[in-house]
C-alpha cells in the first residue's frame, strides 16, 4: 500500500485569543479529493494557507511525499526546495483569479511561465503546451496573445487552472475555485475541473463554503468549526447521513435551498 | 584647490573598501555587492559609480580613456577625464588601444580588449528584474534562487507581441552560467563582446550603491529561446566616414529633408580606419569641427 | 580630424564662465554677502544643513550663494563636501529634555510645566505681503523672552510615559554602533536608526507629500503633536582616552515628537505609539513630515496592514533623497543617442515586417 501523499499533523494557529485551527490532523493520498467545508471564519482558509505552506503553524508540521518517494516536513526544506515544489509539483487556485494570474501578461505567457520557470527554453514548445491546454480548459486558441484583463470571470478562473497544471502537479489545492461567479458559468467549470481531476489522477484539497460543489467533487469531507474538525468521512456518507449536530445543520440549511 | 583632494580624489579608506567590493565582485562573477557609494562632486546618474571604480584602481601609470556613446567628445566624457586628469594627475588618451583603463558609457569599443586593459562602465540601474519586480527584497530572493523564470516571460511576451525579442538595448545576460546581469544600457550589439574578454570588466552603479563585474574570458550569454535566438543588429549601410562595415553606427542628421548619414559611434575606431586609408563615401562632405556629439553652442557661450 | 576634443573642453569652460556671471548678475546691485544669507535666509540655511546632512552655517550660507539659490544644488554641494571629512566617530545621544528653548509647543496638553512658547513663528500671520520690507526697514528688537534660560522643560512624551501610557523608546543594545548609510550600503529591511537617518537627510517636499498623504487616508497612523520643541542643545562625544564624554559645541535642532494610535497585545496593555522628528535648525514643516513617515514605517513593527505608499519602506527610502533623485531625473538631458539608434532601427524593422504583411491584421489585436 502506498503511503499518503500529504499529511497534516496537529496543525495549530492562534490569532491573539482566538484559535483559528485547533490541533488538525488528517492524510490524503494520490488522487484523493478532500473538501474542507464550513461557515465563514471557520477556519477552513486558515488550514489551507498552513497546508500550502503559505502560513507557518504555531504548532504542528505537513509531512509531504516529493517526487523521489521520499516524505519530508515541509517545515524543513530550504526556501529553494519549497518553490520549486510549489511551481511543479503543486498548483493553487485562488478564488480570485488576479491573485493567481499575471494580469499584464497574455495567456499564453500566463502558461508558459512555470515551464520556463524550470528551465524551458524553446518557444514554439512552450507555444504548443500553452494551446493544448488553452483547448482543453475550453479557450479559444485564438484569445492565446490577449491578456487576461479581457478574458470574463469563468474565463479567468479556467486559464487560472491552465496556469497551475501544464507542469502536471500532483497536488492542487483549491481556495472556494468557483465563488463569485453565476450559475451557469459555475457549472461549467466544476464539469471541468471533475474531468481534469479524473484524467490526471490529481489530488486537491478544496477549501468551499457550498456543500454542492463538494458533493460534485470530493471523495471525503472534513467539516470545520471554530477552528476544530467536527466530523470528517466519506463525502456521501457525512452528506447523507450527518452525525455532528452542526453538520445535520449545515446540511439541512443547504439542501433545502 | 587640487591639492587638498588626494589622488583620484577619494580618500584611501574610501578606495580600500571600494576594492574589496571589486574583488568580491570579480570572485562571484555578475553578483550586484552592494558598497558604500560616495557623494561625488559630480551628480547622481553622470557616472558617479564608474568614477568611483575608477578611482578605485587607478593608479599613477594608468592611462584612462573617457567616452560617452562610444566618443571621447561628449561633454560628459570630456568633463569625467578632466576631473581625473585634474585629481590624479594621470595621463589621458582618445586611442583604445593606450589606455589601461576606459570608462565608458554605453557602448564597448569596436577594438577589442586586451589583459591588461580594465573596462570600468557606468551602470544607471543594476538590477536586471527591477522593472519585472520592483522590490529589492524580492529580487534579491530571485538571484539567490536562480529564480529567473519571469526575466523569459518578458521574452515570451516580446515575441508573441513583435515577433521577436524587442529589447534592443540593456538586453540581459547570464553570466557564467549562474547570475543573469544587465549589462547596463549597451546596445545588444555589443552583447556578444562582453563573452570571453580578455580585459577585466567593472560595472559601478553609484546611486543604486552596486559593483559587479565580468572577469577575463568570462562566458557571458544574451538571453533567448533555442527557436527565437539572440540576434546582433546589423547595419544597411558601411559608415560613411571609414565605410566599416562590422562597427555600430550612428545615425546623423543633415538637414531638415530627411537627409541623413550614418557614421561610427567609436570615434577612435573611425578615425584610426581613416588614418589608415579607409574611406567612406561621404568623407570629404562631412562637416567640419565637432559636428557630433552633444555639443553645447559655443558661439552663445562667449 | 573630424571631431575636435578640444571643443567641448572650451564649451564647458564658456558655461561655467556664464553661469558666474549669472550668478552674480546685475553688477549694479550690491553682492550678496554669505553673511546676509547666514542671518536673513537662515530657515533656507536650515535646511540646507539639514538634507545635506552638515551642521555649518556659513558652509550652508556660501553653498546657497554658489548655488543661485537652488537648495538641492545647495545641499549636493553640500553633501559632496562633507563625504570628503575624516569621520571621528558619533556623538552620544541628544538629550533634548535639556533643550534651550526658543519655542515649544504641544496639542496635546492646554498647558503643562514650562508652559506653551510660541517664539518666532509664521504660524499666526496673516499672509499679506508687507511693503514695507522692500525698502529697508527698522527692525523692532524682540520683546523680552519670558523664558529663563536656566529652566529645562520636561518633553511631553515623558509626562505620557510617567503614566506608562505611550510605549517606551526602543533602545540600541548597549554597545552597538549607530548605524550610518554613509558609509554602508542601505539593506532591507532597515532598522529604524537606518530610516531615520534616511528621513532626516529626504527631501522636505518629498516628506510632506508622504505625511499628508497618510492624513488623507494613505496608512492612517492618528497622530497627535505631543511636542515640537526649537532651540539649543549640547553635542557630546565619548572620547575614549578621556573616559568620559566631552562637549564639543551646540547647535539648534527642531524635535517633533508624535503621539500615535495606541497599540496593545494580550500581553501587553494598550499605550500610544510615537513618531519621531528632528532636523537641524529650525524646521518644523520637516520634523513634523518626518515624524508622520517615521510612525507609518512602523506599521509592520505593530502588525498594522501596509497599503499606503507612505508605510512601504523600500518605496520610501528609496527615493526620498533629493541628491540622488534630481541626479537620475537630470541624467536623461545626457547623450542617449546610442540607445536611441538601437530603439529607432529596432522600430524601422518592426515597421518594415509590418508593411511587409500589408492586408493582414496586426498580431497583437486585444491591446
Amino acid at each position: 500500500m502506498t503511503k499518503p501523499l500529504l499529511i497534516a499533523d496537529g496543525l495549530t494557529k492562534r490569532y491573539g485569543a482566538v484559535t483559528a485551527c485547533d490541533k488538525v490532523s488528517f492524510s490524503l493520498d494520490e488522487g484523493e479529493v478532500l473538501a474542507i467545508v464550513g461557515e465563514s471564519g471557520s477556519g477552513k482558509s486558515t488550514l489551507l494557507n498552513m497546508l500550502a505552506c503559505r502560513l507557518a503553524p504555531d504548532m504542528g508540521e505537513v509531512r509531504y511525499r516529493m517526487r523521489d518517494a521520499e516524505t519530508r516536513n515541509l517545515a524543513g526544506l530550504s526556501e529553494a526546495e519549497r518553490r520549486l515544489l510549489m511551481r511543479t509539483d503543486w498548483g493553487f487556485v485562488h478564488q480570485d483569479a488576479a491573485q493567481g494570474l499575471r494580469m499584464n501578461v497574455s495567456a499564453g505567457g500566463n502558461i508558459g511561465e512555470r515551464l520556463m520557470a524550470v528551465g524551458g527554453r524553446n518557444y514554439g514548445g512552450i507555444r504548443q503546451a500553452a494551446a493544448d491546454w488553452l483547448s482543453r480548459v475550453e479557450i479559444d486558441t485564438a484569445r492565446m496573445d490577449h491578456k487576461p484583463t479581457t478574458y470574463s470571470g469563468g474565463m479567468r478562473q479556467r486559464l487560472q487552472i491552465a496556469r497551475n497544471l501544464v507542469t502536471s502537479p500532483r497536488l492542487v489545492f483549491m481556495d472556494e475555485p468557483t465563488g463569485g461567479l453565476d450559475v451557469s458559468v459555475q457549472a461549467r467549470l466544476l464539469d471541468l475541473i471533475r474531468g481534469l481531476v479524473a484524467d490526471m489522477g490529481l489530488a486537491v484539497v478544496l477549501v468551499t463554503h457550498d456543500l454542492a460543489v463538494a458533493r460534485l467533487l470530493s471523495h471525503r469531507i472534513l467539516v470545520m468549526k471554530n477552528g476544530h474538525v467536527i466530523e470528517t468521512g466519506l463525502t456521501d456518507r457525512v452528506l447523507d447521513d450527518p452525525q455532528a449536530p452542526y453538520t445535520q445543520l449545515l446540511v439541512s440549511s443547504v439542501l433545502a435551498a | 584647490m587640487t591639492t587638498a583632494y588626494n589622488f583620484a580624489y577619494l580618500d584611501e579608506q574610501t578606495k580600500r573598501m571600494i576594492r574589496r567590493a571589486i574583488l568580491k565582485a570579480i570572485a562571484i562573477p555578475g553578483y550586484q555587492v552592494p558598497f558604500a557609494s560616495r557623494e561625488m562632486p559630480m551628480p547622481y546618474g553622470w557616472g558617479t559609480g564608474g568614477v568611483q571604480v575608477t578611482a578605485a584602481i587607478l593608479g599613477p601609470n594608468d592611462v584612462l580613456k573617457v567616452i560617452d556613446q562610444g566618443a571621447d567628445d561628449t561633454t560628459n566624457a570630456v568633463s569625467i577625464r578632466a576631473f581625473f586628469a585634474r585629481t590624479a594627475d594621470i595621463a589621458v588618451t582618445t586611442k583604445t588601444s593606450e589606455a589601461t583603463i576606459i570608462q565608458t558609457r554605453h557602448r564597448i569599443p569596436e577594438e577589442p580588449l586586451t589583459a591588461n586593459q580594465v573596462l570600468v562602465y557606468q551602470v544607471p540601474i543594476p538590477e536586471p528584474l527591477r522593472f519585472l519586480e520592483p522590490r529589492e527584497t524580492e529580487t534579491r530572493t530571485m538571484h539567490a534562487l536562480s529564480e529567473y523564470g519571469l526575466m523569459h516571460v518578458k521574452l515570451y511576451e516580446d515575441i508573441a507581441r513583435h515577433g521577436h525579442i524587442a529589447t534592443a538595448y540593456a538586453y540581459p545576460v547570464e553570466v557564467a552560467g549562474r547570475y543573469v546581469m544587465d549589462p547596463s544600457p549597451i546596445p545588444k550589439f555589443d552583447n556578444p563582446k562582453i563573452s570571453g574578454s580578455a580585459a577585466l570588466q567593472l560595472f559601478g552603479a553609484g546611486r543604486e550603491k552596486r559593483i559587479y563585474a565580468v572577469p577575463p574570458h568570462t562566458a557571458v550569454v544574451s538571453l533567448d529561446f533555442e527557436d527565437h535566438p539572440f540576434e546582433r543588429n546589423k547595419f544597411d549601410h558601411p559608415c560613411a566616414l571609414c565605410n566599416a562595415t562590422d562597427s555600430y553606427l550612428d545615425e546623423v542628421v543633415t538637414d531638415d529633408r530627411g537627409g541623413r548619414m550614418y557614421v561610427c559611434s567609436d570615434t577612435d575606431y573611425c578615425e584610426d580606419r581613416r588614418a589608415h586609408g579607409h574611406r567612406g563615401a561621404q568623407l570629404a562632405e562631412a562637416p567640419a569641427g565637432s559636428a557630433l556629439g552633444q555639443k553645447p553652442n559655443i558661439e552663445a557661450a562667449e | 580630424m573630424y571631431v575636435a576634443v578640444k571643443g567641448g573642453e572650451r564649451a564647458i569652460a564658456n558655461a561655467h564662465r556664464m553661469l558666474a556671471d549669472k550668478r552674480r548678475g546685475d553688477r549694479a546691485v550690491d553682492e550678496i554677502g554669505v553673511d546676509q544669507i547666514r542671518e536673513q535666509l537662515a530657515l533656507a540655511v536650515d535646511r540646507v544643513m539639514s538634507e545635506g546632512s552638515l551642521y555649518d552655517r556659513d558652509l550652508a550660507a556660501l553653498a546657497i550663494k554658489q548655488a543661485r539659490g537652488d537648495l538641492i544644488e545647495a545641499i549636493f554641494l553640500v553633501r559632496a563636501y562633507r563625504t570628503t571629512l575624516p569621520r571621528f566617530g558619533f556623538s552620544e545621544p541628544l538629550e533634548t529634555a535639556d533643550m534651550l528653548i526658543s519655542r515649544r509647543i504641544s496639542a496635546t496638553y492646554k498647558d503643562l510645566p514650562g508652559g506653551q512658547i510660541l517664539g518666532p513663528t509664521f504660524d499666526y500671520t496673516h499672509r499679506l505681503l508687507d511693503f514695507a520690507l522692500a525698502a529697508e526697514s527698522e527692525t523692532m528688537p524682540p520683546a523680552t523672552s519670558p523664558v529663563d534660560p536656566a529652566e529645562t522643560m520636561t518633553r511631553v512624551t515623558d509626562i505620557i510615559a510617567g503614566e506608562d501610557l505611550i510605549e517606551n523608546n526602543p533602545q540600541p543594545a548597549d554597545g552597538q554602533p549607530v548605524g550610518d548609510l554613509t558609509r554602508d550600503p542601505l539593506a532591507f529591511p532597515a532598522d529604524r536608526d537606518l530610516r531615520l537617518q534616511n528621513l532626516a537627510r529626504g527631501d522636505e517636499g518629498f516628506l510632506l507629500a508622504l505625511g499628508y498623504s497618510t492624513q488623507r487616508g494613505y496608512g492612517r497612523n492618528h497622530p497627535f503633536v505631543g511636542e515640537i520643541r526649537v532651540g539649543e542643545v549640547e553635542v557630546e562625544m565619548l572620547i575614549p582616552d578621556l573616559g568620559f564624554a566631552a562637549p564639543l559645541g551646540v547647535i539648534a535642532v527642531t524635535e517633533c515628537q508624535m503621539v500615535n494610535q495606541f497599540k496593545g497585545s494580550k500581553t501587553e496593555p494598550p499605550r500610544f505609539t510615537r513618531g519621531y522628528g528632528l532636523g537641524f535648525g529650525h524646521c518644523e514643516r520637516k520634523a513634523m513630515s518626518m515624524a508622520l513617515v517615521d510612525r507609518a514605517l512602523r506599521a509592520q513593527e505593530f502588525g498594522e496592514e501596509r497599503k499606503g505608499p507612505a508605510q512601504d519602506e523600500e518605496f520610501v527610502l528609496s527615493h526620498s533623497d533629493n541628491v540622488q533623485a534630481t541626479g537620475f531625473v537630470e541624467h536623461l538631458k545626457l547623450p542617449h543617442y546610442v540607445d536611441f539608434q538601437a530603439e529607432t532601427s529596432m522600430l524601422r524593422l518592426m515597421r518594415a515586417a509590418n508593411a511587409r504583411q500589408a492586408g493582414l491584421p496586426p498580431a497583437e489585436a486585444a491591446e
